[in-house]
């Protein structure tokens, strides 16, 4: 692995009184597939929305390929089109086609043509696999599709590094694969990713490293095998206990 | 019936001006309620606390209270707007009661108009903010591309009937110098005490009218403004 491209150093992060991020120490190599994990109310959220400032914190320093975070303004809004983000409830824009979904981004950021934003959109959504509903809205595809879709708006500003936020747990049970292969399928593309998730499988089989979250702290993070097969803390071995279970 | 047929000229005026009274503070009361809604939901602490502090000012206070002020203290203060009757484009000009009638229903409205703003701007899941965002667009152009355009669909009803309860304010201006509709109706039925029901119920019929218009051009926008 080369130098890292986001970086959290002594993280912290107070709601309140509650501590919801404890001095999170975190490097994500370039193309490297991190997987977070860990119970309801862990911070794993917070820090994931956290690398593109959607959640402020209080101490410590995040940077992306070299460059801190920027306060709010220009800067924060470029850097935030160098980091695609996919969200639990997908979060596509509703009064705007599947098309048009994909096409804002690239058009009014990165200043593309229509015609070239409009092209690069249809090879994406063909990719994901929902090119035949370009012209719907959102409120007309399934929320497999919707969130695909969302994957596909992201990768069209050519990030450098993908966030998702449990991006399968509001889907039907049918539709969490096909949303998983089109994030397999990336992760094999090499992208840099960040997903926090309770899909063990996808964890098992796209993760380089799993890092694994409790009380708002990183309890332990390793190679998915030794993970999941040898868990070190006691907070991990129950988790794992829990979930594996059934 | 025959007292407003035979001054049907003076019946259409009277709506005119009415109708003048309406079109300016609409106009103006949107304009400055959009102004006062962008300020409420702005990232500036200072902005979003003076314009609450306008709304509270202004949607608490009845407007006939508003009008007194504007007609009776202004002047006092040194502005009684007689300087806006020497103005004259292409053959109109406006009294210094009208100015001060459409200034009393604009300030009065726009409270109302800023409330319905913001709470299309509200009814928008924060998801469709945050989503912009995550995508690169800053803070105006989330605002101007993703937030207003679905706030607008979810503000076309309580706007309209702000801007319905606007006609029917204007009305307030009889007692201050304005001719507009129910001034010119209390003319009417002083004058033709035997047709007092006629000559209401005609008035209203031209009420009724206009605030149709306005409900129905607000059900056409809602209908074509409707999400797929």
């Amino acid at each position: 692995m080369t130098e890292p491209l986001v970086v959290l150093d002594h993280v912290d992060k107070w709601f309140g009184s509650l501590h919801v991020l404890q001095d999170i120490q975190l490097s994500i190599g370039r193309g490297e597939v991190v997987v977070v994990i860990g119970p309801s109310g862990s911070g794993k959220s917070t820090l994931c929305r956290a690398i593109n400032r959607l959640e402020t914190i209080d101490k410590g320093t995040i940077s992306l390929d070299g460059q801190p975070l920027p306060q709010e303004g220009k800067q924060l809004a470029a850097l935030r089109a160098d980091v695609g983000m996919v969200f639990q409830s997908f979060n596509l824009f509703a009064h705007k086609t599947i098309l048009e979904n994909v096409t804002l981004g690239p058009i009014k950021v990165r200043k593309q043509s229509k015609a070239d934003a409009e092209k690069r959109a249809r090879e994406l959504l063909d990719r994901v696999g929902v090119g035949h509903q370009a012209d719907k809205y959102p409120a007309q595809l399934s929320g497999g599709q919707q969130q695909r879709v969302a994957i596909a708006r992201a990768l069209a500003m050519e990030p450098k590094v993908m966030l998702f936020d449990e991006p399968t747990s509001a889907l039907d049970p049918e539709m969490i694969s096909e949303v998983l292969e089109v994030m397999v399928d990336l992760a094999r593309r090499g992208m840099t990713m960040v997903v926090v998730t309770h899909e063990m499988g996808f964890a098992r089989t796209a993760a380089d490293r799993v890092v694994f979250m409790s009380d708002g702290a990183i309890v332990e993070e390793n190679t998915p095998e030794e993970f999941f097969t040898n868990p070190q803390s006691d907070r991990a071995k129950d988790f794992l206990g829990k979930i594996l279970k059934h | 019936m025959e007292a407003v047929f035979s001054n049907f000229d003076e019946y259409l005026k009277a709506f005119g001006v009415t109708l003048g009274l309406f079109v300016v503070s609409g106009i103006g009361s949107l304009v400055l309620g959009l102004f006062l809604a962008s300020l409420r939901v702005g990232p500036v602490a200072i902005m979003r606390r003076a314009a609450a502090l306008y709304v509270i000012i202004f949607r608490n206070t009845p407007l006939l209270m508003i009008f007194i002020f504007m007609a009776a203290a202004m002047p006092k203060l040194g502005y009684n707007f007689k300087w806006v009757e020497d103005i004259e484009i292409a053959g109109w000009s406006v009294s210094a009661f009208f100015v001060r009638s459409t200034l009393a229903l604009t300030l009065y409205t726009s409270a109302f108009v800023c409330e319905a703003f913001r709470s299309g701007v509200n009814s928008v899941d924060l998801g469709q903010a945050e989503a912009a965002r995550a995508v690169g667009l800053t803070f105006a152009q989330s605002m101007r591309y993703v937030v207003l355009p679905q706030a607008l669909r979810a503000v076309v009803p309580p706007l309209t009937s702000v801007q319905v309860a606007l006609i029917k304010n204007t009305s307030v201006a009889a007692a201050f110098g304005m001719a507009e509709a129910t001034a010119t109706m209390r003319a009417f039925t002083n004058n033709n005490a035997d047709e007092r029901i006629q000559i209401f119920l005609l008035f209203a019929l031209g009420y009724i009218i206009l605030v149709e218009i306005v409900a129905l051009s607000s059900y056409v926008l809602e209908r074509k403004w409707k999400v797929a």
